[in-house]
């Protein structure tokens, strides 16, 4: 007997235990839930050194990991086998990597593999948090212990059938063989016996030697979804449609915290297909999922629907925030980022290196409130009859999902079943399931399934923004050019105001994204927080915290190299320093991205190793005709290193045109090189999308743009010429680290650095919008 | 009472005659491979061919496609093997897949109209199609490849 399912049911979601929260026991109801319902085996807790080179922080996060091949693999008769994802499929290609390195590691031929979507159940299936580019990271490991305990179960049968020692047999594509006999016996032939053993200790298992993979670190593998997504039948949460299911778009508050004061249903009811209208009552803003309430009208069909909300009248009371606006907030962000804050990080004596230097260069960077705006907007269908609950939607996080609709509820968490569909893309947003939650309170209400369609305005103005900041740099150089001082301030309404009210400091997650973790090789450092208040939902967006730093930090070395008259690589190069591990010891709370640092350094070797591969690869010095110009950042984030150049063309108009992008990453040993790539192609045009256009402004408390017209995003014509990929092969036992995220940073600095060598202008405030036609 | 031809279907429809044909296809007729993403036509989520023209099913009201044929992306090909599609396949284009439908929509009529576009006729024409994934590179190549036999 072995412990495969580790779980901490005292570990909150959602980052609750930075800061202070009421509800700190909410998950311990599921103390030994999977145990009673006899999915999972008790046994001691194995020792995860002896199993991998490396650890992961995998077993931190809510639940940790299962690795019962019972739980994730089934085999009929037939031989099909069935492979579980248990995380969500969002565009990264989990939901084929992570199956994929089951199959790899049982032997199971991939063409007879079929993959099922988990619903939401930690116990049973581990973390499903689907954010943070942890899967393969966390799960790389786990699904490879699983496929190797169903492949031993298999030979174990296999052997005994034939009365020979298990050591003499061995699974090969989809088949053990006795190769002594010339003997062999299909997985679907084996499967009743397999299913008989007992699951083998971890410790015991034989993982296959990376030579003999199949599947792993080729790409030759086709996401499962390819062929549904192309022809129309890929499921999303939008096309789940129920018999009786009603549709409902709500009018929630305009201004975050704000209430219905006064509502009038009438003209609503005039409209073709209306059926009824709800007020819903308000939520606590703050609330780190909870909706915002307002006004619901259901009707039959979704146009219906929310041409009847569209008609709807509504007083609000905006209560506290409605006075909330961009231009005036920006300056009292800057105006916070001139004096001292919470000091986070400190070596040397940087007040004193500053006075004393030569020259100081100060940068001060502005990053308004972006919108995720993924293609499908927030929706979901639920089913609530009596005490149970049924929920089919987008959800980045199904366990959590599951868990808050039954607080939400009152009922007990087994009553509740989250079905995943397929995620029109996610981005953080569908990290949050307050749309879930509206789906659930009024199928309650109402007593029939709902579907709850937000529309794109509804998305943009009432979601979960990217936070606003400004970071401050001053750098300090000596006589000779070197930078001997570095203060790094950084001001920004925090996530963790939506867990806890007033909360103005930044939490360790978003501090350890590009401040404290600053890599550069500078004797008098001090990286400092002053307060912000939120006025607005902030949640996570991908790469989150990373793209104002790495827009201060590697648009701050630019500027370095310009007053210093040095080629930008090379003062990147500079800025990095020796090869070696770097030492943090004065910051309390190094975050790491939840990883342990003893397999997860912060490694200069490797962050010079994808500036010098892109440099090389990406023709870094080639001359360029006049009014082009060349830009390049690195950034590491989800502990995995990146590095872009940039090619650019403005004409004397101020038109922007990116001919080039070159990108090196190096995320470690990985699974699906080609999604990879297209992660990296994709994190090229998401952050051509915030640099150039992304802006959501506040005036009177209320987001001021609605849809792709005023808040617009990279199309076609505007996309880079070529995006080319770089992937730095891992070095033996190298852990894996993110892909979904860490493109996204290095883009928009490089964008800028190459416009400032095309132009001499030095962006500070994204976006670029017109700022090149003045 | 309504009848309109879709993928060389009759249906029926007897409710609001202004209800934007999008709504129809998902809510009425089922055919939920046609995407909301903005509803003014900014996006091209919902591109529909309606006769050979590629047109955004989130702002053409039912009664505007009275009498002409509606083709959705489940009728683009009887086997789902139009050249697009293949190329689609075969360049690995979609991540979360949720706009490409109406990409392939787009892209079929483009062809339709223009069968070897150039590379500003490809970025021309798909312009209106927006993926926030940011599949473009893979787009474009895709509709080069099928223009020149996949």
């Amino acid at each position: 007997m072995i412990m495969n399912i580790r779980t901490n049911p005292k570990k909150l979601r959602g980052f609750e235990h930075y800061v202070k929260v009421d509800n700190v026991s909410r998950r311990s109801i599921l103390k030994g839930l999977g145990l009673a319902g006899g999915f999972v085996l008790a046994a001691p807790v194995m020792s995860r050194p002896a199993l991998a080179a490396y650890q992961t922080g995998a077993d931190k996060m809510p639940h940790g990991t299962v690795v019962d091949p019972r739980v994730f693999v089934a085999i009929a008769p037939d031989g099909i086998v069935t492979i579980v994802a248990h995380r969500a499929e969002m565009g990264t290609g989990v939901r084929t990597s992570l199956p994929m390195i089951v199959a790899e590691e049982m032997e199971a031929d991939w063409s007879r593999v079929r993959i099922q979507q988990a619903h939401g159940d930690e116990v049973k299936f581990g973390n499903q948090d689907t954010d943070g580019s942890r899967s393969t990271r966390h799960y790389l490991i786990p699904m490879r212990q699983i496929g190797a305990s169903a492949r031993s179960m298999l030979e174990t049968a296999a052997a005994k059938r034939w009365g020979v020692p298990a050591a003499e047999v061995k699974a090969v594509n989809h088949e053990v063989v006795h190769s002594a006999t010339s003997r062999r016996i299909g997985f679907g032939d084996l499967a009743a016996d397999a299913a008989k053993e007992s699951v083998p200790s971890v410790e015991g298992l034989k993982l296959k030697d990376p030579k003999d993979f199949r599947y792993l670190g080729k790409g030759q593998i086709s996401v499962v979804d390819l062929r549904d997504i192309t022809v129309g039948t890929a499921r999303y949460g939008a096309d789940v449609r129920l018999p009786g299911m009603k549709y409902a778009v709500i009018a929630r508050p305009p201004v975050t915290g704000g209430k219905v004061a006064s509502f009038d249903g009438s003209a609503a009811m005039k409209v073709s297909g209306y059926q009824e209208v709800m007020a819903g009552s308000a939520w606590p803003w703050r609330s780190s999922v909870q909706p915002l309430g307002g006004g619901a009208v259901i009707a039959r069909k979704t146009g219906d629907a929310t041409k009847g909300r569209n008609a709807v009248k509504i007083v609000w009371d905006d209560g506290p925030n409605g006075k909330y606006e961009s231009a005036a907030y920006r300056a009292e962000l800057e105006a916070a980022a001139r004096k001292p804050g919470l000091v986070l990080r400190k070596e040397g004596d940087v007040e004193a290196a500053l006075k004393g230097a030569d020259k100081v260069i100060t940068g001060e960077y502005y990053l308004p409130h972006l919108a995720h705006v993924a293609m499908e907007p927030p929706v979901a269908v639920a089913n609530v009859s009596g005490d149970k609950a049924e929920i089919w939607g987008p959800v980045q996080s199904a366990g959590g999902t599951r868990e808050d609709v039954a607080k939400t509820l009152g009922i007990p968490e087994a009553n509740v079943t989250v079905n995943v569909t397929l995620l029109g893309g996610g981005f953080g947003r569908k990290s949050k399931c307050d749309f879930a939650i509206e789906a659930a309170l009024l199928s309650k209400e109402l007593g029939a399934p709902v579907k709850v369609q937000w529309t794109r305005e509804d998305d943009v103005r009432t979601g979960f923004l990217h936070t606003v900041s400004v970071e401050r740099i001053e750098a300090g150089l000596d006589k000779s050019g070197k930078v001997t001082a570095w203060r790094h301030r950084s001001v920004a309404p925090t996530i963790a105001s939506t867990f806890a009210a007033g909360a103005k400091n930044q939490a360790p997650f978003e501090i350890g994204m590009g401040l404290v973790d600053m890599p550069f090789e500078i004797a008098n450092v001090q990286c400092e927080n002053p307060e912000a208040a939120a006025h607005h939902r902030i949640g996570w967006f991908r790469s989150v915290s990373n793209i104002p730093r790495a827009f201060a930090v590697q648009s701050m070395v630019a500027e370095i190299a310009k007053a210093t008259n040095r080629d930008p690589k090379d003062m990147l190069l500079e800025l990095i320093g020796s090869p070696r591990i770097v030492k943090l010891d004065s910051v309390k709370d190094l975050w790491n991205y939840g990883e342990p640092y003893d397999s997860y350094p912060i490694d200069t070797a490797r962050l010079r190793k994808v500036v010098e591969l892109v440099a090389d690869k990406g023709g870094w010095g080639r001359s360029v005709p006049k009014g082009h110009g060349l830009g390049i950042a690195a950034h590491r984030s989800f502990v995995s290193y990146v590095a872009t150049i940039v090619e650019v063309a403005v004409d004397d108009k101020g038109k922007l045109t990116v001919l080039r992008v070159d990108t090196a990453i190096d995320c470690g040993t990985y699974v699906n090189p080609e999604r990879i790539q297209s992660q990296i192609e994709g994190a090229a045009i998401m952050g051509m999308s915030l640099a150039k256009h992304g802006a959501i402004t506040f005036k009177d408390g209320k987001v001021q743009q609605g849809n792709f017209d005023d808040f617009p995003v990279i199309r076609m014509d505007e996309a880079p010429g070529v995006t080319n990929v770089y992937i730095v092969p891992p070095g033996p036992d190298t852990p894996p680290s993110g892909v979904g995220e860490p493109g996204v940073p290095p883009f928009a600095p490089a964008l800028i650095n190459a416009i400032f060598a095309a132009t001499g202008k030095r962006i500070r405030a994204m976006p670029i919008g017109k700022q090149l036609e003045a | 009472m309504i009848t309109l031809k879709i993928n060389g279907q009759q249906k029926n429809w007897d409710g609001d005659p202004d209800l934007p044909l999008l709504w129809f296809l998902r809510d009425e007729a089922g055919l939920t491979g046609t995407k909301y993403g903005c509803g003014q036509a900014l996006c091209g989520a919902c591109t529909v061919i309606v006769d050979k023209q590629a047109v955004r099913a989130c702002v053409t009201s039912v009664s505007d496609v009275v009498g002409r044929e509606v083709t959705t992306i489940e009728g683009l090909h009887p086997t789902g093997d139009h050249a697009v599609q293949k190329a689609w396949r075969q360049l690995n284009v979609p991540q979360c897949g949720f706009c490409q439908a109406g990409q392939i929509m787009q892209a079929a009529a483009l062809l339709n109209d223009n069968p070897k576009p150039n590379h500003d006729q490809i970025r021309e024409a798909m312009a209106g199609n927006i993926c926030r994934c940011g599949c473009y590179q893979r787009i474009e190549n895709a509709v080069h490849l099928a223009s020149t036999g996949v």
